[in-house]
């Protein structure tokens, strides 16, 4: 710690930290542009310059940049000396030169942190009297717009986009007052992270173009703490709404998951919320006697629906399912835990289904019990940040969980800042830690079917059939511990690959494993497990093990128990059971279509909950129309085992009256009460969770940190939107000019309204918007820190729910066999799509413009046997369907092995379970070719 | 305009170190002639007699002071370069970028006597034990590259370069890299990214080049004449380097001084260090006919107009600066009476504003500013309060408020035109300050 003198105030701060991240850590206000948090110093902007005094009785000073100052004991500064504020205020002036007064119609007024600084520093006139610089604008694809005329060339952009994320498309061109930010032409940026570009930017260069079409200042929007539900990753987002839709996603900072960034999926996969085909109110769906026939047509089973009710809906719906003999409940892993619980309630335990297909669900007992048993804790994406060697067994982590991707990006950069340490070089100097690094970086290890996005930061890249993926996780665990048990038959690179990886696991203080569940092997798990085992019993208790999970709740269902879909579907099959209620999932996605077509037709009820028009939603006698992450409240548990609240951002009944959306707890629990026939008494969220924690021992620490809804501060409820939101008395006029009541929630301690506690002094772990004072970009979050970059003052939102892990079990010793092509036919393997492979965001058209048409991937020898070149169509028989696909040609992939967009195949083979490994045949469709022109 | 002026007859080997070996007819001196006449003893003698370290301390003792323009102490940037167990060895790069305006000695060296630089360069690589020399060349001297290039296989196919260099065991070899055209790079750091292929923004010091330069390697980085200055201090000793300007400057050695602008004969001198302006214009032949001096730039565009009474001073580092300029690279540019300072102030600034790398705001979008303020005070456009943003803009450019040294020296000859010359200025204002204009001010490509 060092004491500095800043205005004649002393403060305790770290030493190892520059002037700049100091000040803004006391909570004083320095302006800066180039500089974040994330990204370190590089006194490019000097916008941040403050005077330095060489001791107390120095009264001239000089100037210094703050972010390239270090911290010394007993250093005297001043901010508000009047020659460092205006040189600040000349800064500005610069800055303006060139910057044209559109912000009227700039889309980053209202969150500018060019406008904050501006203000901060006090410029307010002009002397330029000269022509402005312009620039042409590029066309980024459907995610980002582009206006270079407002750029402050701050190169915040380029650091963030080829630095921190590792894309090479976006870079600086240009010198003097001509540099241009863009790509060398015209098209869509290649990276997964390109949103961030819309924060990073301290102005309105990039912005959100999925907002841009329904644009709403930020202080017009109504916004909630919310959790990502678009991985399991459970990263924190901040929606915004206007007139009952969400405008646009942003970052909410948790100091522990995702800081200050969100993959492309989860900040441009919202559009699912806005859908005008979503179902809004009950409906009922009549049956005709020959439904059966018709579906052996293939003709649509639905005859016609009727909207109803609510108390209609309930009726139906309970007289429906009262007259089954037995009512399966099915839930989701897309569905928040009250809801997963409320249907367990209401069919009883016996009777719930996790509504995950067998294998999937069997894949996630397993990673749960590793994460418990191998002795190694599973690291928050910050600790994962700081691991220094990494070895991923499978998981394609950009394509099934890009924020991890990126943390592991910031693991491997580390390096960098270990070597400038080495040297006295601080690791905020960004662009000295970059050239001492040169190509050095911590050992990254990755052992995938496919090429990924990391291989060109990685020591080794091994490209692999999942058996041998899971065959070399053995055998490094073998090299690292010799009571593990061994893997026959590697030759001579294997092993020495095992060696490298081995050695670089023990010398790291901090190794990671990584795998998951993308690649649906349960081999790859156990030998990430036997990995973990043998870290522990090494000693290596710094040690990580991150088990990538599919969807956002599927580390909750997990937790919660219930029997797999399988399981329920051969209940209905076999007539055991007749009635079904099934909670936000569409079985389609999940099972092979015959087998959930026969089992619901011989259903005498059923029942859907859902927010989106999927098929299992037409197959359904009532459909009860739910809200999605953005019209409910519930709880999340992620990967990393961390249970975190998401918060409704809006009623949709308050603009659109005519709805009737409800959360699916609510639904349910009504549905249970009139199935009862019971009075539906109010059911609160609170009560919901805590039925949940008493539920089962792992629940136990669920929300003790999260404020129940009567928490207030200084009395208040804490306000959804910004004070200066405008319009509420007139925003419903064109319906009613009589203004009706803000809409209550007696669920959380949040109010729909711009009326309660928006501040920052009081901590608080549930923030809605960051906002204050002087600070209306992203920028603020600084305002909510315990130091810049750092945790929320009052801690990061959420619980692990993971206990403290302690070893039980012993290692696995089934080890599969290494892979072996067969003749004629192929290992179908599914790969990864970040955009595609979600079942909501897909419903989305900014993501859908991002995903490709299916394909079939084919190593290139394969393909040359096959006599089929790039994009020539292939016939594939799996799981007794054959469908036609175009070849894609990958180097890397290995012989016998085909793999499959996960989630791209859409209507082109429904029958096949995603994440499952199969063996099919290939062959040239001959057919196919003579068909193209 | 490269051309050494005195004859060869003139010029001895330890009165004239730089240039003695020079031919009237200016071809090249080969490595046969250069052989001959003491080259490549000081590499022998330095292999035999010295280590790195008492190497370094010879240069140190010598005060050969950097003559790229900063005149900072070699021998001292040697000692604080990294060296020793466990560091890896890095690069000694030569600053052959010679960009500034009114500046073309490097070239001279280069073009006609290549053999010097590289053997100043086995001296400076041997006591910065570094494994590879890099010799930044501006693009346009495409003579300077192929003299240098013929002279780096000589000296390689005679041992001088390469794994046993002069057969003492040190391994090191030169690579030339001819840059692209931009000013910038001729700033250390700068030429290190440009050398790695990036975009040639200088790098934020510390850490300095010699804790981590070329691909985060210690790095020196040395100027052209600077090197060649090496051999001599070698073969002659420090007493005979610092003895040379006779007492009339504390700075040792000898200086290629030069002229250009509107003199009778504009070229360059070899001279001893503090030579005065006053000498040195009189061997340009003085102003030409019907012309009288009214102003002189002591060493480049990047430093401070001087009036004809600071003739008489001693051209060194510390009397120059005294004065508030800078000696920079010594090669003066008169202005003779008949021109605009107001012009001339504009023309500078151009190329400044236009050889901004674009890094940092001040330099960025601060010099473009101060060009459309001159050229609108040239064409009379000008408004009451411009010069005064004109002198803030130029205290705002100063050390310190920038990222590297460029816009400091714009701001030197801004601020000094207008010191001295604020009468040219006023003449450009017409209107008071907000006044519409009648037409729309020119604005040209910066």
């Amino acid at each position: 710690m060092a004491t500095i003198h800043v205005d004649g105030n002393d403060y305790e701060v770290e030493d190892s930290d520059n002037l700049l991240h100091a000040c803004l850590s006391l909570g004083l206000d320095v302006p800066y542009f180039c500089w974040h948090p994330a990204m370190g110093s590089v006194g490019a902007c000097r916008q941040c310059a403050v005077k330095q005094y060489k001791d107390a009785d120095d009264t001239r000073g000089m100037l210094v940049m703050s972010c390239m100052a270090p911290v010394k004991d007993d250093a005297y500064i001043s901010i508000d000396d009047e020659e460092a504020k205006a040189f600040r205020e000349t800064v500005i002036e610069w800055l303006m030169v060139n910057h044209p007064h559109d912000c009227p119609v700039c889309e980053e007024g209202g969150h500018c942190h060019l406008q904050d600084m501006t203000v901060m520093t006090g410029h307010d006139r002009r002397r330029y009297r000269f022509r402005k610089r312009t620039h042409r604008n590029q066309d980024l694809g459907p995610f980002i717009a582009h206006e270079m005329n407002r750029c402050i060339t701050c190169y915040r952009c380029t650091r963030f986009y080829q630095d921190y994320a590792g894309g090479e498309d976006l870079g600086a061109f240009g010198a003097h007052d001509n540099v241009y930010f863009g790509r060398y032409q015209d098209g869509t940026l290649e990276s997964e992270f390109s949103g961030n570009l819309t924060e990073v930017c301290p102005t309105g260069v990039f912005t959100d173009q999925t907002h841009s079409q329904q644009y709403t200042r930020k202080w017009d929007l109504q916004f909630a703490p919310s959790v990502c539900h678009q991985c399991a990753t459970g990263c924190n987002i901040s929606p915004g709404e206007r007139y009952g839709d969400i405008r646009r996603i942003e970052n909410r900072y948790h100091g522990d998951v995702n800081g200050y960034f969100l993959c492309d999926r989860g900040r441009f996969g919202y559009g699912y919320v806005n859908r005008k085909d979503r179902p809004t109110r009950p409906e009922s769906h009549q049956r005709v006697m020959e439904s059966r026939q018709r579906l052996a047509d293939g003709r649509p089973p639905v005859e016609s629906a009727t909207l109803l009710e609510v108390d209609e809906a309930l009726d139906r719906a309970a007289d429906g399912l009262r007259g089954a003999k037995r009512i399966i409940g099915i839930g989701s892993p897309r569905a928040s835990l009250e809801s997963n619980h409320r249907l367990r309630e209401l069919v009883g335990a016996a009777n719930f289904s996790t509504g995950i297909e067998a294998g999937e669900l069997a894949r996630i007992r397993r990673m749960e019990a590793l994460n418990r048993e191998t002795g190694l804790a599973t690291p928050s994406l910050r600790e994962i940040e700081h691991c220094d060697a990494i070895l991923v067994l499978g998981e394609d982590l950009i394509q099934s969980a890009a924020r991890i991707g990126l943390s592991v990006r910031q693991a491997v950069r580390g390096k960098g800042a270990e070597l400038g340490a080495a040297r006295g070089i601080p690791g905020w100097n960004a662009e000295a830690i970059k050239t001492i690094a040169q190509d050095a970086g911590h050992p990254l290890f990755l052992a995938t079917p496919d090429a990924t996005k990391l291989d060109g930061i990685a020591a080794h890249a091994e490209r692999a059939a999942p058996d041998d993926i899971a065959r070399l996780g053995f055998a490094v665990a073998h090299a690292l511990d010799p009571t593990a048990p061994a893997v026959e038959g590697l030759d001579d690179t294997a092993a020495r690959l095992v060696e490298r990886i081995a050695d670089a696991l023990l010398t790291a203080k901090k190794p990671l494993v990584i795998a998951g569940d993308s690649l649906g092997s349960m081999a790859i798990l156990e030998a990430a497990g036997n990995v973990a085992r043998a870290l522990k019993r090494r000693q290596k208790d710094d040690a990580g093990l991150t088990l990538v999970r599919r969807e956002a709740n599927s580390v909750g269902l997990g937790l919660l128990g219930g029997e797999s879909l399988d399981w329920a579907l051969e209940n209905l099959a076999n007539g055991e059971a007749d009635g079904a209620v099934i909670l936000e999932n569409d079985l389609y996605a999940r099972l092979p279509a015959a087998r959930v077509d026969s089992a619901l037709s011989r259903a005498s009820a059923v029942v859907v909950v859902d927010h989106q028009r999927t098929p299992t939603w037409e197959r359904a006698d009532i459909g009860l129309p739910a809200g999605t992450f953005a019209e409910s409240d519930g709880t999340l548990v992620s990967l990393e085992g961390r249970a975190q609240r998401f918060y409704q951002v809006f009623d949709p009944g308050y603009m659109r009256p005519e709805t009737r959306i409800r959360e699916s707890w609510r639904w349910l629990h009504a549905l249970h009460a009139t199935i009862e026939r019971r009075a539906v008494e109010t059911v609160l969220l609170d009560d919901l969770s805590e039925a949940v924690s008493k539920d089962a021992p792992a629940f136990a620490p669920l929300h003790q940190d999260t404020p129940a809804a009567l928490f207030r501060i200084h009395g208040l409820k804490l306000a959804r939107e910004p004070h200066r939101y405008s319009g509420r008395t007139a925003m419903r006029a064109n319906i009613d000019v009589n203004e009706p009541r803000a809409p209550i929630d007696l669920d959380t301690p949040f109010a729909f309204s711009m009326e309660g506690y928006a501040g920052f002094r009081e901590p608080r772990r549930d923030v809605a918007f960051a906002w204050a004072p002087g600070w209306n970009s992203p920028q603020a979050w600084n305002k909510f820190q315990d130091e810049v970059g750092g945790h929320l003052r009052a801690g990061d939102p959420g619980v692990r729910l993971f206990p403290a892990p302690s070893v039980a079990g012993g290692y696995c010793d089934e080890i599969p066999e290494a892979f072996t092509p067969r003749d004629g036919e192929w290992q179908v393997i599914d790969l990864p799509q970040l955009f595609g492979g979600d079942e909501m965001s897909r419903r989305a058209a900014p993501i859908q413009a991002r995903m490709s048409a299916p394909w079939v991937a084919l190593n290139e020898t394969d393909a040359a046997a096959l006599g089929v070149d790039d994009d020539d169509p292939v016939a594939i028989t799996l799981d007794g369907e054959t469908f036609s696909l175009p070849a894609r040609r990958r180097p890397g992939l290995p012989r016998g092995v085909a793999g499959l967009p996960s989630g791209l195949l859409g209507d082109v083979a429904r029958a096949l379970t995603p994440g499952a490994i199969r063996w099919g045949r290939l062959m040239r469709d001959d057919s196919a070719r003579e068909d193209r022109p | 305009m490269s051309r050494i002026l005195q004859p060869a007859s003139e010029r001895h080997a330890e009165t004239h170190p730089l240039t003695w070996r020079l031919h009237d007819d200016e071809s090249p001196v080969l490595y046969d002639e250069y052989r001959a006449t003491q080259g490549y003893d000081a590499v022998i003698k330095a292999l035999e007699k010295f280590t790195p370290e008492s190497l370094t301390d010879e240069v140190k003792a010598a005060n050969l002071r950097g003559r790229g323009g900063a005149g900072f102490s070699a021998g001292m940037k040697w000692s604080l370069t990294m060296k020793g167990e466990g560091v890896p060895r890095g690069y000694i790069v030569c600053n052959a970028d010679e960009m500034e305006p009114g500046t073309f000695k490097d070239r001279l060296l280069m073009e006609q006597q290549p053999h010097l630089l590289i053997e100043g360069m086995i001296l400076a690589g041997y006591a910065n034990r570094a494994r590879q020399g890099y010799i930044f060349l501006r693009g346009e001297y495409h003579l300077a590259a192929a003299s240098i290039q013929c002279a780096l296989r000589e000296a390689r196919a005679n041992g001088w370069l390469g794994p046993d260099v002069g057969g003492s065991g040190y391994d090191f070899d030169i690579a030339l890299h001819t840059g692209a055209g931009r000013y910038i790079c001729g700033e250390e750091t700068a030429l290190i990214n440009s050398l790695e292929g990036k975009r040639a923004n200088p790098r934020a010091k510390p850490p300095f080049p010699g804790q981590s330069g070329a691909w985060g390697l210690p790095t020196v980085v040395n100027n052209v004449e600077t090197l060649c200055n090496v051999p001599g201090i070698i073969n002659h000793g420090v007493d005979w380097f610092q003895g040379f300007s006779g007492g009339q400057s504390t700075d040792g050695g000898s200086k290629l001084y030069g002229v250009s602008g509107k003199v009778k004969q504009p070229g360059l001198w070899e001279l001893p260090m503090g030579t005065t302006g006053r000498e040195i214009l009189e061997r340009a032949g003085g102003m030409r006919d019907g012309l009288t001096l009214k102003s002189w730039l002591p060493g480049g565009g990047s430093t401070g107009f001087l009036l004809p009474e600071h003739l008489e001073l001693a051209l060194d580092f510390d009397t120059i600066g005294k004065a508030g300029s800078r000696m920079g690279t010594g090669l003066l540019t008169v202005v003779a009476d008949n021109q605009s300072m107001v012009s001339l102030t504009r023309n500078l600034e151009e190329f400044f504003a236009r050889e901004s790398c674009g890094w940092c705001t001040p330099c960025r979008d601060g010099l473009p500013w101060s060009v459309k303020l001159l050229r609108a005070l040239e064409a009379g456009e000008g408004e009451s309060g411009d010069i005064e943003l004109l002198e803030q803009m130029a205290r705002d450019l100063g050390p310190g408020k920038t990222f590297c040294a460029h816009a400091p020296g714009a701001a030197m000859p801004l601020a000094s035109a207008i010191h001295y010359f604020r009468d040219e200025f006023e003449r450009g204002i017409t209107r008071p300050r907000g006044e519409a204009h009648a037409d729309p001010i020119p604005v040209g490509s910066v």
